[in-house]
């Protein structure tokens, strides 16, 4: 009988959570670039991890992760999301301005913006009603500071992305953190984020300085290739290579206290679950949301890099 | 029959000729060489050359394979993808485990990644031929079709070979060296070598020519067009196969961006080293020494002090265009 009127009241008890639970049924569209490189392939991975758990945690949620290959398919989806009824659209765009229009249109139907990471030249409330990114002049400015207070005398070579205004700010931040000190750059080139061309880049710099003491590099793919051309050479005087945006390879090297790679700067591709944490926060518990939220490019160092590590991701 | 003999009257009549248009490309090169030593007097450096010509190695490899294509005529797009799709599953395949002994394991992994090469390049061959569709559009597809299937596999990400014992068995075949010579400028000269031969030297490799050259009269003559265009695509596979036979073990991973461009690389090196676009001529050697030029002159443009960072593809492409103005204007002199 005892039994019974227990498993009854758990019975109850369940039913009336999930009732409550069920009160609120919505459905958040989540529109994100299709995975054409790492970084890309981490929001995907993230989008998936985070939408799962955030259903699990509300009943009555629905998560709809869209990817699409260009800004032309990815306005398509933005429409076929919109008629499926979305009471919050959470935005990577593949091109912020040719979509403001279409991201416009879905904000016009009462529907709940978060834009991420990508920001089109005029990112106000009118476009979306929260904002978060990474932060890329910061990105250039925490690898900056560490060679600045490591290695005071360093000289650098440094291995750029694409000529575009992301890494121009990257650039930008770096140079303003190390104006000024005794670091000196010997020389900066193009190496696409790409590991294969960062690999020709870094093996024709160590033809052309015989003595380069770090090398700061953007990324983290690229870091691959660094690392090869530098263990081909078998070269001794580098001391470090400081990368960015926190692939779980180079997480795993920092880790593992790699001599090479002590630390990583982040430019979480995670930052679209934090987008989504958000938005549900919102939508559920009633908390104001609105405006812009940067993340900062957190130094990983030994002490912290399990905290970012996603041994699953595919980045 | 009628061909060899015009050709003969040809090359009698003009002996310079014939030897000045092989040469081409090696002046321009030579130029290049100078021209670099005055920028940076490491460019010819013996480390730096070697460096450079190792890396040369895939466009080189892909290259030759690509002068048979094109010398028959037709065009293949679809080579830098097929490089990373065929490396991406050569990655998965060492992965998976199913042969415990990593010797047996790496064997097994090249003889199947040059097998899929080989397929890959029969249905390109197979479906220009057989569907009767253009060369261009037929690879432009088999390019997404390609990259796509990459993308897929990796997830976006990279494929990343995981045994340690492969790896170290591995490593050597792009960083090794034999009485001083990186494996993969032996591999460059051996690959050049059989092709050279086999365009040269055998009935098939004529064929190549007078298919690429005049696609009607090949056929009076009894030659079956549709079956030498095929192997032409096989070769391409078979040689792209090779390439990453060295690619992997240089990254010991591929990502959904390895390879890209390469097809136009690839198709540039061919056209420096002298062949036609239009098909009718091949030149094996050429096509090397046109993809050396291609590594070099990003390498003299990197290790000299005067180019900003951002001038660096108009000069390259500037250079591209001069090689070929000096190739022309040797051979107009003859």
């Amino acid at each position: 009988m005892r039994k019974a009127l227990i498993g009854l009241t758990v019975a109850l008890a369940t039913l009336a959570g999930a009732a409550h639970a069920q009160d609120k049924k919505v459905t958040i569209g989540v529109s994100i670039p299709a995975a054409d490189h790492g970084w890309t392939a981490g929001v995907v991975f993230h989008a998936q991890r985070v939408a799962k758990a955030l259903m699990a945690r509300h009943p009555g949620l629905n998560v709809i992760v869209k990817t699409s290959p260009d800004a032309a398919t990815q306005a398509n989806a933005l429409e076929d999301l919109a008629t499926q009824g979305i009471g919050a659209l959470v935005i990577l765009p593949s091109d912020p301005d040719p979509l403001v229009n279409a991201i416009k249109r879905v904000k016009g139907k009462g529907v709940f913006v978060t834009l991420v990471d990508r920001a089109p030249s005029n990112n106000d409330n009118s476009v979306r009603d929260l904002y978060v990114a990474g932060n890329n002049p910061a990105l250039g400015a925490t690898a900056g500071e560490y060679i600045k207070s490591r290695t005071p005398e360093a000289m650098v070579a440094v291995i750029r992305g694409l000529p575009i205004p992301i890494d121009q700010q990257r650039q930008d931040g770096f140079d303003k953190a190390v104006a000024g000190s005794n670091v000196k750059v010997l020389a900066k080139q193009f190496g696409n984020w790409n590991r294969d061309d960062a690999f020709k880049v870094m093996q024709d710099y160590l033809t052309k300085f015989p003595k380069i003491d770090v090398v700061w590099c953007q990324d983290d793919d690229m870091a691959v290739g660094v690392l090869q051309a530098i263990a081909q050479a078998k070269r001794t005087d580098i001391q470090y290579v400081i990368a960015g945006a926190g692939s779980k390879e180079m997480v795993k090297k920092v880790l593992d206290g790699d001599k090479l790679i002590p630390v990583d700067v982040l430019y979480p591709p995670a930052m679209v679950g934090t987008a989504l944490e958000l938005t549900v926060a919102n939508l559920y518990g009633q908390v104001p949301v609105r405006g812009s939220y940067i993340l900062d490019a957190t130094l990983i160092t030994k002490e912290n890099a399990k905290e970012f590590y996603f041994p699953d991701s595919p980045f | 029959m009628a061909d060899t003999l015009a050709r003969d009257t040809t090359a009698r009549r003009f002996p310079i000729d014939v030897d000045l248009r092989a040469v081409a490309p090696f002046v321009a090169l030579a130029l290049l060489l100078a021209v670099g030593a005055f920028a940076n007097p490491n460019v010819i450096s013996l480390d730096n050359l070697l460096n450079v010509a190792t890396r040369s190695a895939f466009i080189a490899i892909i290259a030759v394979g690509a002068t048979f294509v094109i010398a028959a005529g037709g065009l293949d797009l679809s080579v830098g993808s097929m490089m990373a799709f065929v490396a991406s599953l050569m990655i998965m395949f060492m992965n998976s485990g199913v042969i415990a002994d990593p010797l047996m394991m790496l064997v097994a992994a090249m003889l199947l990644s040059l097998a899929i090469g080989t397929v890959c390049g029969l249905a390109n061959g197979w479906i220009t031929t057989i569907g009767g569709i253009e060369p261009f559009i037929v690879t432009l597809g088999t390019m997404g079709i390609f990259r796509g299937l990459t993308t897929w596999l990796s997830q976006g990400g990279a494929i990343t070979l995981r045994s340690p014992e492969i790896q170290n068995l591995y490593h050597p075949a792009y960083f090794g060296a034999v009485l001083g010579v990186p494996v993969p400028i032996i591999v460059i000269f051996a690959v050049a070598l059989i092709g050279a031969f086999v365009l040269y030297r055998t009935r098939f490799g004529r064929h190549v020519v007078a298919v690429g050259s005049n696609e009607e009269v090949a056929r009076y003559s009894g030659i079956s067009v549709n079956r030498v265009r095929t192997v032409t695509y096989v070769i391409q596979g078979l040689c792209v196969a090779i390439a990453v036979l060295l690619y992997v073990p240089r990254l010991g991973s591929t990502s959904a961006t390895s390879g890209t461009l390469w097809e136009l690389q690839a198709i540039t090196a061919v056209v420096i080293g002298g062949t036609a676009l239009r098909g009718g001529v091949g030149r094996i050697w050429g096509t090397v020494c046109g993809a050396f030029i291609l590594e070099i002159v990003g390498n003299i443009m990197l290790l000299s002090n005067f180019v900003s960072e951002y001038l660096i593809g108009a000069i390259q492409g500037a250079i591209i265009i001069i090689a070929m103005l000096v190739q022309r204007s040797l051979m107009r002199k003859s």
